[in-house]
């Protein structure tokens, strides 16, 4: 079966910045995949692009087994797309906003009709259907964006920071939704600078950075190849962390200084700590957890994710 | 050969359709507030009729035509206004809330992300400020026929011409919503509508004006608009009025292709 | 210096920023409108009107509806701005200003752009040799006095509305119908007894006839004092309609 999205050598330039700098990627049918990378990593250009709202400069993109190019109205037909800022009809109810937006699709006005319903239903906005856009809260709007994404019964849904700017009640509520989602067999792409939210959500995922794809592979395997099990993070009393670092040296396979706090890769968190203890350093704080993508992430470019 | 020609037409398909349903968001965005609106800018053209038309045509009398016919000067008046009206209902669909959903509100952003286009949404936006604008037209004329401005029968030959011009003004406002930068931009727009309003021979033949400013005016799209209106409503119609015809249709193409282009430029980056 | 005094300064500096593009519309438009009316259509009213040329005699009826129109223009778009887009009032309030400096800065600007256009626009009278009197020069005052008596209540109105649907509604249904019947362009008592009665009601009709005398060197009379006394009036309540619409969604 060919792949959902199949990209090579993809590149998006503006001017003279490279905002996608020549990616290779492969969505199969029914996955959750995830972009990861910083603000300004080329996620969000590369999302248009496959949106087919944006050409690509140069490389092979093709979606649904099609050409964006030349395709594009058939290509959106069989999208969803929730873009990163809300851009919901304000002159328009709750569920207006739905059943316009199906009639773009040439879905007759009933079945519109009918799937707004359902969709509300499935987004918990039944009760705010008749209900102006400006008063929902932002997870509110988030949820109807990403209901109207799914108003066409799309093949693909296009996240693009599906929960960036949402408080973390708002954000379990989205992503409780997106994992049904996923169990009905939609296949999901999804951006995001979240670490937490790659982790819950993606089966594969890439990491981005400067335009350019660093890693691939499931949450889990990233992790095993660019990380250790357990991280120590600690704190030092001090303007600067670095003076402390030589004084940790060999209690970790590899050891990252941040200007707050110093980060020790270990595979026994206890044991590491228990060593700093014995060279009589005493941290202001410390704490011992599971390595994560931001981890990797840290590992692969030097910088963390959410400055 | 064939598939080289093929997706041409399949990209065609549709599209009639999909225009469609970008006016029709528009009819469903309808509220209270919002026929107010529309009804206020049908009293406009009235307002100015009976202002200058009744109120300044009392101390004018007669007013000349370039054939040398005496008419009154509420006669001359109206079709002016008939034309200025059709232009500013296109203009004010075309400008002011074409450039705030584009801009402001992110409308077009999520329609793109449907199997619309952006020529497609043009061409919606388009016909919905026609419709808006032809009701305008339709009313006002019922006005001149009722105060004896105008006979019937060429009331009725009259909204053709004005639905043109209301066509020529709606691609020309699209075009310029695409080029403009700010809501800055929009004193401009409207300082240029109104000398245009102001001195199109909407108030005085521009056969009073000084040669070159006359030839300038003769030039500008709502001076043919008021000739070829004029020309028809008070029954004097001759070669003056195709050149108008051919002028507002050219002036129609350039700007819906114009606009179509620019935004594909502005939203498809 | 006063808070409300801080108030005015914050709308000065903003103005520094924008000034160019208000700038076409203050100057420009009223010499268009001049020139279209005043010589175009002149031309045609052959007798004049009450045996003064028509130019003359619609430049003072210009001058009083620039007024009237800008403080309109500030009194609407830009106030509904300060409580919905910019939300300017709410970041006000929340200083030590009290509602009367809020809005008392704010119309104290209006009041700065009224006397711009219409200095403007005096000018360009001047210019072409309509004003017949010295005392034209009390055009200036008199359109501070016509400015606030159209800010002030304008701006009750826009701190009631909620979204710009309803200043569309205005300048269509009050501004334009005020500015074409109430003696601008042809003398008012032309008009039937119902509309002349409106115009009587409305402030524009008693300023362009105040300015008319001024510009025409007429003496006003009794009549004048009317005029001022009526314009005071609109000038007090629109105060106070505007504070208490200003409290009202400023102090909730």
């Amino acid at each position: 079966m060919p792949s959902l999205i199949h990209a090579r050598g993809l590149i998006k330039r503006f001017g003279d910045f490279t905002a996608v700098d020549g990616i290779d990627v492969d969505v199969q049918p029914g996955e959750a995949f995830g972009f990861l990378g910083p603000n300004g990593a080329g996620k969000s250009s590369t999302m248009r692009m496959i949106g087919c709202v944006s050409p690509p400069t140069d490389g092979v993109l093709r979606i649904l087994d099609m050409d964006p190019l030349r395709d594009g109205p058939r290509i959106r037909a069989r999208l969803g797309v929730c873009p990163q800022l809300d851009n919901l009809d304000v002159e328009l109810t709750v569920r207006e906003n739905l059943t316009t937006y199906a009639r773009f699709f040439g879905i007759p006005r009933a079945t519109a009709r009918r799937r707004a319903d359902e969709l509300l239903d499935f987004v918990q906005l039944g009760e705010r259907a008749g209900s102006k856009v400006e008063p929902l809260s932002g997870g509110m709007k988030r949820r109807l964006t990403i209901a109207r994404a799914l108003v066409n019964e799309p093949d693909i849904v296009l996240l693009d920071e599906p929960t960036t700017g949402l408080d973390p009640q708002a954000r379990h509520l989205v992503w409780e939704r997106l994992f049904r989602l996923k169990q009905q067999g939609v296949t999901l792409v999804l951006t995001t600078h979240y670490m937490d939210e790659a982790e819950q959500l993606c089966d594969r995922l890439v990491v981005m950075d400067g335009g350019k794809i660093v890693a691939e592979g499931s949450p889990r395997s990233l992790i095993e190849q660019h990380s250790t099990r357990e991280v120590v993070e600690l704190r030092f009393p001090t303007e600067d962390q670095g003076a402390y670092a030589s004084k940790l040296d060999g209690i970790g396979d590899r050891t990252e200084v941040l200007p707050d706090r110093i980060l020790l890769y270990v595979a026994d968190g206890d044991d590491a700590l228990a060593e700093v203890h014995r060279r009589s350093l005493s941290p202001a704080s410390a704490l011992v957890r599971r390595a994560g993508l931001e981890d990797v992430f840290l590992h692969l470019t030097g910088r963390t994710l959410v400055d | 050969m064939l598939t080289m020609v093929l997706p041409k037409l399949v990209s065609f398909e549709g599209a009639g359709r999909r225009s469609a349903s970008v006016a029709e968001r528009n009819v469903t965005a309808l509220r209270s507030a919002y026929w107010v609106v529309m009804l206020g800018g049908f009293l406009e053209p009235v307002l100015y009729l009976f202002s200058i038309g009744v109120g300044v045509g009392a101390l004018i009398g007669d007013i000349e035509l370039p054939g040398g016919r005496l008419v009154t000067y509420t006669e001359f008046v109206a079709p002016a206004m008939l034309a200025s009206s059709a232009m500013s209902g296109a203009l004010s669909e075309t400008t002011f809330n074409f450039f705030g959903k584009m801009k402001f509100m992110r409308l077009y952003d999520g329609m793109l992300a449907t199997p619309i286009r952006p020529f497609e949404i043009a061409l919606g936006e388009l016909a919905w400020a026609m419709i808006r604008g032809n009701i305008y037209s339709v009313a006002f004329l019922a006005i001149m026929v009722a105060m004896d401005l105008t006979t019937p029968l060429r009331a009725l030959a009259t909204f053709p011409a004005t639905v043109l011009v209301g066509f020529a003004f709606g691609a020309l406002g699209m075009m310029t919503s695409t080029v403009i930068r700010s809501w800055q931009d929009f004193d401009l727009i409207g300082a240029g509508q109104f000398a245009l309003f102001l001195f199109s021979g909407t108030f005085v033949p521009a056969t009073g004006y000084p040669l070159v400013l006359r030839w300038l005016v003769e030039l500008s799209p709502l001076y043919r608009s008021v000739d070829l209106i004029r020309g028809i409503s008070l029954g004097s119609v001759g070669w003056p009025q195709l050149i108008d015809v051919l002028y507002l249709l050219a002036l129609f193409a350039i700007g819906l292709t114009i606009a179509g282009h620019r935004m594909t430029k502005l939203l498809c980056k | 210096m006063t808070p409300a005094a801080y108030v005015l300064e914050y709308h000065l500096v903003n103005y520094r920023r924008t000034w160019r593009s208000s700038a076409l519309s203050t100057m420009v438009l009223p010499l268009l409108t001049m020139l279209g009316f005043g010589l175009g259509v002149g031309g045609y009213v052959t007798t004049g009107v009450d045996g003064t040329a028509y130019l003359d005699w619609i430049v003072p009826g210009l001058i009083a509806s620039t007024a009237l129109q800008t403080a309109f223009g500030e009194a609407t778009w830009p106030v509904l701005s300060g409580f919905e887009w910019v939300r300017s009032y709410f970041g006000q309030a929340a200083a030590p200003l009290r509602v009367a400096d809020v809005l008392g800065g704010h119309l104290a600007f209006m009041m700065f752009r009224v006397l711009v256009s219409v200095s403007a626009f005096v000018l360009v009278a001047a210019a072409f040799g309509t004003l017949r009197s010295p005392w034209a020069l009390a055009v200036l005052p008199l359109s501070v006095l016509i400015g606030f008596a159209s800010a002030a209540p304008a701006m009750a109105y826009t701190a009631s509305i909620p979204s710009d649907s309803y200043l569309a509604i205005l300048f269509r249904f009050a501004v334009l119908p005020m500015s074409l019947f109430s003696g601008v362009f042809f003398p008012i008592d032309s008009l039937p007894d119902p509309l002349l009665w409106v115009a009587w009601a409305l402030p524009l009709w008693h300023a362009v006839d105040l300015t008319r005398a001024a510009t025409l060197g007429l003496n006003p009379g009794l009549a004048g004092l009317g005029h001022l006394l009526y314009l005071i009036l609109w000038c007090v309540a629109g105060w106070f309609l505007a504070h208490w619409r200003f409290q009202r969604r400023l102090v909730v």
